[in-house]
């Protein structure tokens, strides 16, 4: 049980930048794992040197949000402006590949970047030692990774329901065109989605770098569990990727506990079921049929 | 208009690839063997494009048509190339059949989620099914063909040019088939569908029509994968970066043709076995770079690049 919430909380960063990139953009962005990868590396690198260098440890959990934040901050307006602004308009599928290419791409020049070998930062981990309950351990810092997930999900929640910028994306996610002509800067509004939803990526990925070891592929493992997550709760809906996670991450802890064998296809069998009984997932909301 | 010469070109070309066949030095077979059964695979994935459906789970019907394969030699001691290819084939379309009961109710994003879904659980299932190998799979060898028993020297040229007949023979009917009316219905699924459905025609028939002829295709290619390379495993047959692979392909090469499957699958083995010999670290990044400029400047794949020179002539 709090195996899945630990893991649900975990998901849910990352979930849900790629469920408001797709909300705002209708971009299903596949270079989403190799965003929260780059962030991953960069964290452990940066962490890494940071106490190679003999600084307090305790710095390190700057570092590694800084690290996450910077990577977001400048990839993600990186991407839209370099590559996506040219895409707009094109059918929802060839959008797709184009973030495949990309994720092909930042693939390998992680790749390039950081080596092939698997980087390992454990101190911060292993720093906030043990937390007991009942007769199970658990690692403080898996305690703090949900508390910054959901102190994320709120923000943005928060952002998203008071501010006027916030007031303004939702316009542009009900209708794109009307809240043009209202005189709202869409591409603007899609520049900080983009890159909003490429800092939840990275943050995720580097909050998880001391908890196991970054190695090449952990892009593409991620990507598919998100896909996952964002298709059972609705795409584009903020609620539904926090339950989507929910419910995937007990489901897997489940299986984790009663019957190993069957993780990793868990997953998909809820999403395939969700689907089966709900198309648009559990959070869409009803759309008018075009003809 | 001028007249139609995708017909002869697909005999021409088999003809050649016949005749070259027994003068091709070994890398050069197995090459073109890859090229030709991604491009049955293609060929699938293209005549959904058409009926406006990209499936991410392609890989689920490579991967079934390989493992039916692969269990033939494995665990019945058949290995016969023509019963594996056929076997692959039933089962994919088999479990299509079924599968594309459910699909055919889905459009654009959710029909590539879920059918990304079906192919990601039965990775799972593989993964995890030690009788079948989990993560590394198992090997097999292929030593008859229709009964006829292959010298050791024949079997690559055997594998080689059964590949290309499949391909001639499945890019022929393919073509004859979206000449046909049911194929034409196809394109017009895309474009309309409630119009189609005004016509009286059945929407979801066509598609399950359809998705059942892809999966088929898709579960030959991945019975002629696992005689040309010898060795099935989930990772390179139903994850899904290799159902991503196969979308790849079809933008890549574009549906204008039947012949465009095997142009594009050609090329982008080639970029692929070259980048990966040149710079072994990067191959990713210049498949990527190949992609994203495809889809920036011949929006409707390489084809589009002989249409457009047409024209101008």
């Amino acid at each position: 049980m709090i195996d899945g919430i630990l893991y649900a909380s975990w998901m849910f960063i990352i979930a849900v930048g790629l469920t408001l990139i797709y909300g705002v953009m209708k971009i299903l962005n596949v270079a989403h794992g190799s965003l929260y990868a780059l962030g991953a590396y960069t964290a452990a690198a940066f962490a890494g040197s940071w106490l190679g260098h003999g600084h307090a440890p305790v710095g390190s959990y700057g570092v590694l949000l800084v690290a996450g934040l910077v990577v977001g901050l400048i990839a993600g307006p990186l991407i839209e402006r370099g590559l996506l602004r040219f895409m707009y308009g094109r059918e929802e599928i060839v959008l797709v590949l184009v973030t495949y290419a990309l994720f092909l791409i930042l693939e390998d020049f992680t790749k390039l970047l950081f080596g092939v070998d698997p980087i390992l930062v454990a101190a911060p981990y292993a720093l906030l030692g043990n937390l007991q309950l009942g007769h199970l351990v658990y690692p403080v810092y898996s305690f703090v990774l949900v508390a910054v997930s959901i102190l994320a999900g709120a923000a943005l929640a928060l952002v998203l329901k008071r501010t006027r910028q916030g007031k303004m994306l939702r316009a542009v996610i009900h209708d794109r065109e009307m809240s043009m002509a209202l005189g709202i800067n869409v591409s603007r509004v899609y520049l900080v989605t983009f890159t909003a939803g490429a800092m939840l990526a990275a943050l995720g990925g580097a909050i998880t770098a001391p908890t196991t070891s970054v190695q090449p592929g952990i892009g593409a493992e991620v990507i598919v569990l998100a896909f996952a997550i964002v298709v059972v709760g609705g795409l584009g809906s903020l609620g539904g990727a926090a339950l989507g996670a929910l419910i995937v991450g007990l489901v897997r802890s489940a299986a984790v506990h009663y019957r190993p064998e069957v993780e990793l296809f868990s997953v998909y069998v809820v999403m395939a079921l969700v689907l089966i009984v709900r198309p648009k997932g559990l959070f869409a909301a009803p759309e008018a049929r075009k003809i | 208009m001028g007249r139609d010469r995708t017909l002869p070109t697909v005999w021409a070309a088999l003809v050649v690839l016949l005749a070259a066949g027994p003068f091709l030095p070994q890398w050069a077979l197995s090459f073109v063997s890859v090229a030709l059964y991604l491009g049955i695979v293609v060929l699938g994935m293209a005549l959904l494009m058409r009926t406006g459906l990209v499936s991410f789970g392609q890989g689920l019907y490579y991967c079934l048509g390989a493992y039916a394969a692969g269990t033939l030699d494995h665990f019945y001691r058949i290995s016969d190339l023509l019963l594996m290819a056929i076997a692959g084939a039933l089962l994919a379309a088999l479990v299509a059949l079924v599968l594309g009961l459910l699909l055919a109710k889905y459009r654009d994003i959710f029909f590539a989620m879920l059918s990304l879904a079906f192919s990601m659980i039965l990775y799972g299932l593989l993964v995890k099914t030690s009788v079948l190998g989990s993560t590394d799979g198992f090997g097999l060898s292929v030593k008859t063909f229709a009964g006829v028993v292959l010298g050791r020297h024949w079997v690559r040229y055997a594998i080689y040019a059964f590949a290309a007949v499949i391909a001639a023979v499945c890019a022929a009917a393919m073509h004859r088939y979206l000449d046909s009316h049911l194929g034409r219905l196809a394109g017009a699924v895309r474009d309309n569908e409630l119009r189609v459905e005004y016509m009286g025609a059945s929407v979801h028939r066509v598609i399950h029509l359809n998705y059942v002829i892809a999966a088929a295709l898709a579960g030959v290619g991945g019975a002629l994968m696992a005689a040309t390379i010898g060795h099935v495993d989930p990772e390179t047959t139903t994850n899904w970066t290799t159902s991503g692979e196969f979308v790849f392909i079809a933008i890549f090469s574009g549906t204008g043709s039947v012949l465009a499957p095997f142009l594009g699958a050609s090329i982008f083995e080639a970029v692929r076995t070259f980048a990966l010999e040149r710079f072994p670290n990067t191959w990713q990044m210049a498949l990527g770079v190949t992609m994203l400029l495809v889809i920036m400047f011949l929006p409707g794949g390489l084809w589009s690049m002989f249409r457009l020179s047409r024209r101008g002539a």
